[in-house]
C-alpha cells in the first residue's frame, strides 16, 4: 500500500442540488499527509462540497482526482473501491441504531477483511480506546452522548485504516478539553498512520492548531475566496470577510460580503 | 557478547512480517519488521508466552530499523505486550519505538477495561409483574388517551382549539383524497366477488336475481365499512405510527413538550378529526363503489338486466343499515387514529424503532378493527337489528 501516492485533487468543481448551485468553480490540492481545511460560514456549502468529495453527490461539473484518479468519470465499482480507502466522520456521527459502539466499528472490518473475530475484538478495543471512549462501548447509540457518538464515529471511520479521512465538523458540540484531544488525535493519526485529513469545520482554534492548508468558501458568490493555511489567513488576507472570521471579528461595513 | 548468550524468538507468521526477539541477559530486543498493516500481517497473540518463556527478563526494549509501514495492527500487539509486561513486572521500555506510534500508545489503557457488569437476572415471578404492570399502565394511558381526544374532540367541534388548521385540512387530504384509488380498487373487487360467489349458490334455486340484495346489504352492512378500514389501518395509521416515531427520533417531539404545546392539540387531535371526518365519506364511497362492482358483474356475465339489478338493490337496504355502517365507519377511524398515534408516541428513538411502531400500529389497527366490528355485530344481533 503505497500511502505517499495518495492524494486529492479537485479542479474547476460545481456541486449543488438540481437547479441550485451551491459552489461553483472551486479548485484545490491536498498533500499527501496533510491536514486540510474547509472553512467558511456557516450555511456556504463546506458539508455539500465535501459530499461531492466521498461520493455521495455527483458534481455538476468539474473533477476530483485521487491520486490521479478521476473519481467520478471511474465506473461504480471502481469509485467503491477507492471509496473504501475513505473514513467519514459524518457531522451527527451516524451510527447505526441498531447495533453498539463497538459493533458499529467491528461491521466494516466483518464486511472487509477475513480477520478472526476475536482480532476485530482487539482492533475495536483499541480504536475505541484511541478515540478516548472508555465506557459505553457495549451501549447502543440512544444512551450515547453526542460527544461519544462523535467519537465512535470517528472510531468507525478509522476501522479500516483509511488513507484519508474526511471529516466534517469533528469539534462541533465537545467541550473545549474533549475538542483538544481529539485535536490532538487528528494530529497523531496523520503523523503516525500517514492519513491525509480533509475537515470542514468553524471552529477557529482547531483549525488554527492543525491545519496545513486549506480554502475559504463563500456563502454570496458561491466560490472560494480565499486559499492557504488558516495561520496564514489569520496573518494576512485582503479579503476583508476571511480577515474578520479568521479573526473572529464584526466584518466591516465597507466590502464585507456579508456586510451590512 | 557471546552467541550462547543470546536466544531467539520469532513470530510464527511465515510472510517475514511481524517480530522477533533476542534475550541479552535480562533484556529482550523485540525487532519489529515489514509492514503491520490490517489484512497484511496478522495480530500476533503469542505475546504473553514469549514473556512467560523467559521468565527471568526484567526489561524488554524494541529495534524498529525494518518496520515499514504500520497502522491499528501495531498498536493492538504494543498493547497486548504492555499489558503482558506489567502482568509480569517487566520494565516496558517503549524509547525505541517511533515517536508517533509512542503518542498513540499513550492514548491506550494500561490495564483491561472491566467489563460491564452483567445485567441482574430476575425471576418469573418478577418478570411476569413487570409485564402485568406494564399493560396496565399501557390500559390507563390509552384509556386517558381516548378521555382527552374526546374531550378535545368536543370541544373542537365548539371551536374552541389551539389545533392548527392547516394541519387539520393536510390530514384530512392525506386521509380523505389520497385514499380514494386503494379504497376504490378494493371495494369494487370485494362487490364484484361478492356478486360472483353469491351467483353460484343462487343459480341453483334460481334465484340469480337476488344477487342484488346479496351484494348491496353485505356491502353496505358489513364489507365497505371494514374492507375500508384495514385499508385505512394499513395506509394511514402506520403512516401516523411512523411520522410521529420519527419525530421523537428527531427530538421533535422533545422540542413540543419543552415548549408546553400539548402533543394532544398539535399531533393528535388533526389526525384524529380527520379519519373521523373522512371515514364516513370513504365509507359512503366504498359501498356506492362495492355495488358498482357486484353490477358490473351481475350485468356482464351473469345476463341480470341492469334495471331489475338496481330496483333488487334499492328494495333491500334500509336507511337504518346505512347509519349502522356509518356509526362504525367513525368508530373505526377513531380507533385507527388513536392507535397510530399512541404507538408513535410511546416508540423509542432508533431507525429501527419506527418501523416496528409502523407495524404495530398496522397489526393493532387491524385486529382492533374486527374485533369492534365483532362486538357491533353482537350488539345488532341482541338488539334484534
Amino acid at each position: 500500500m503505497n500511502r505517499a501516492a495518495v492524494k486529492l485533487q479537485v479542479e474547476r468543481l460545481s456541486v449543488g442540488y438540481g437547479e441550485r448551485i451551491v459552489q461553483h468553480n472551486v479548485s484545490f490540492t491536498v498533500a499527501a499527509g496533510s491536514i486540510f481545511a474547509i472553512m467558511g460560514g456557516s450555511g456556504c456549502g463546506k458539508s455539500t462540497l465535501l459530499q461531492a468529495l466521498i461520493g455521495l453527490l455527483r458534481p455538476s461539473a468539474g473533477s476530483v482526482c485521487f491520486g490521479g484518479e478521476d473519481y467520478w468519470s471511474a465506473t461504480e465499482a471502481r469509485r467503491t473501491e477507492i471509496g473504501r480507502r475513505f473514513g467519514v466522520l459524518f457531522q451527527s456521527g451516524a451510527l447505526w441504531s441498531s447495533m453498539t459502539a463497538a459493533q458499529n466499528v467491528a461491521l466494516p472490518l466483518e464486511m472487509f477483511t477475513k480477520l478472526d473475530a476475536p482480532t476485530i475484538d482487539a482492533l475495536v478495543q483499541v480504536k475505541l480506546s484511541l478515540v478516548g471512549l472508555d465506557v459505553g462501548r457495549d451501549s447502543m447509540p440512544a444512551s450515547l452522548s453526542g460527544g461519544m457518538l462523535k467519537r465512535v464515529g470517528l472510531a468507525r471511520a478509522l476501522s479500516l485504516e483509511p488513507d484519508m479521512l474526511f471529516l466534517d465538523e469533528p469539534s462541533a458540540g465537545l467541550d473545549p478539553v474533549s475538542a483538544k484531544r481529539l485535536d490532538d488525535l487528528i494530529l497523531d493519526l496523520c503523523h503516525g498512520f500517514g492519513v491525509t485529513v480533509v475537515l470542514v469545520s468553524h471552529d477557529l482554534e482547531s483549525l488554527l492548531n492543525i491545519c496545513d492548508d486549506g480554502i475559504f468558501l463563500d456563502g454570496n458568490t458561491n466560490t472560494a475566496i480565499a486559499h492557504g493555511s488558516p495561520k496564514a489567513l489569520r496573518a494576512h488576507c485582503d479579503n476583508p470577510f476571511v480577515h474578520a472570521f479568521m479573526n473572529r471579528e464584526q466584518p466591516g461595513a465597507e466590502g464585507s460580503p456579508h456586510g451590512s | 557478547m557471546a552467541k550462547a548468550e543470546t536466544s531467539d524468538v520469532t513470530s510464527d507468521d511465515p510472510s517475514g512480517h511481524g517480530w522477533t526477539s533476542r534475550i541479552h541477559g535480562a533484556t529482550t530486543v523485540v525487532s519489529l519488521q515489514g509492514d503491520w498493516l490490517v489484512g497484511e500481517t496478522y495480530v500476533d497473540r503469542g505475546v504473553s508466552r514469549l514473556l512467560h518463556e523467559y521468565g527471568s527478563l526484567d526489561r524488554v526494549g524494541f529495534d524498529t530499523e525494518r518496520l515499514g509501514h504500520w497502522d491499528t495492527t501495531l498498536l493492538v500487539f504494543l498493547s497486548q505486550l504492555r499489558r503482558a509486561s506489567a502482568h509480569y513486572n517487566i520494565d516496558f521500555d517503549e524509547t525505541g519505538l517511533p515517536s508517533t506510534a509512542r503518542r498513540l500508545l499513550d492514548l491506550l489503557p494500561l490495564r483491561e477495561l472491566s467489563a460491564a457488569p452483567a445485567i441482574r437476572s430476575i425471576s418469573i415471578a418478577q418478570d411476569v409483574g413487570v409485564q402485568v404492570i406494564g399493560i396496565w399502565a399501557e390500559i390507563v394511558a390509552v384509556t386517558t388517551l381516548v378521555g382527552e381526544a374526546t374531550l378535545a374532540t368536543a370541544s373542537a367541534l365548539r371551536g374552541h382549539t389551539r389545533m392548527r388548521r392547516i394541519d387539520l385540512l393536510t390530514c384530512m387530504q392525506e386521509a380523505g383524497l389520497e385514499a380514494l384509488p386503494i379504497v376504490s380498487i378494493v371495494n369494487v373487487l370485494v362487490g364484484a366477488i361478492l356478486a360472483f360467489v353469491g351467483s353460484i349458490e343462487l343459480r341453483r334455486f334460481g334465484a340469480d336475481v337476488y344477487i342484488a340484495n346479496l351484494v348491496a346489504i353485505a356491502v353496505l352492512r358489513e364489507m365497505a365499512a371494514l374492507m375500508t378500514a384495514i385499508v385505512m389501518s394499513g395506509r394511514t395509521g402506520g403512516a401516523y405510527a411512523a411520522q410521529i416515531a420519527t419525530m421523537q427520533g428527531s427530538e421533535e417531539i422533545d422540542a413540543l413538550r419543552s415548549f408546553g404545546i400539548p402533543l394532544l392539540d398539535y399531533l393528535i387531535l388533526p389526525r384524529v378529526l380527520a379519519l373521523i371526518s373522512m371515514m364516513p365519506i370513504l365509507y359512503l364511497y366504498g359501498s356506492a363503489i362495492g355495488i358498482v362492482g357486484g353490477f358490473a358483474v351481475a350485468v356482464a356475465m351473469l345476463k341480470i338486466s341492469p334495471s331489475i339489478f338496481m330496483a333488487q338493490a334499492a328494495g333491500a337496504v334500509t336507511l337504518a343499515e346505512l347509519l349502522f355502517g356509518l356509526a362504525k365507519s367513525v368508530a373505526f377511524g377513531a380507533l385507527i387514529a388513536i392507535a397510530g398515534c399512541r404507538v408513535g408516541l410511546r416508540a423509542g428513538r432508533s431507525a429501527a424503532d419506527v418501523g416496528r411502531a409502523a407495524t404495530t400500529a398496522v397489526v393493532v389497527g387491524i385486529v382492533g378493527v374486527i374485533a369492534l366490528d365483532a362486538v357491533f355485530a353482537v350488539c345488532a344481533n341482541t338488539l334484534d337489528f
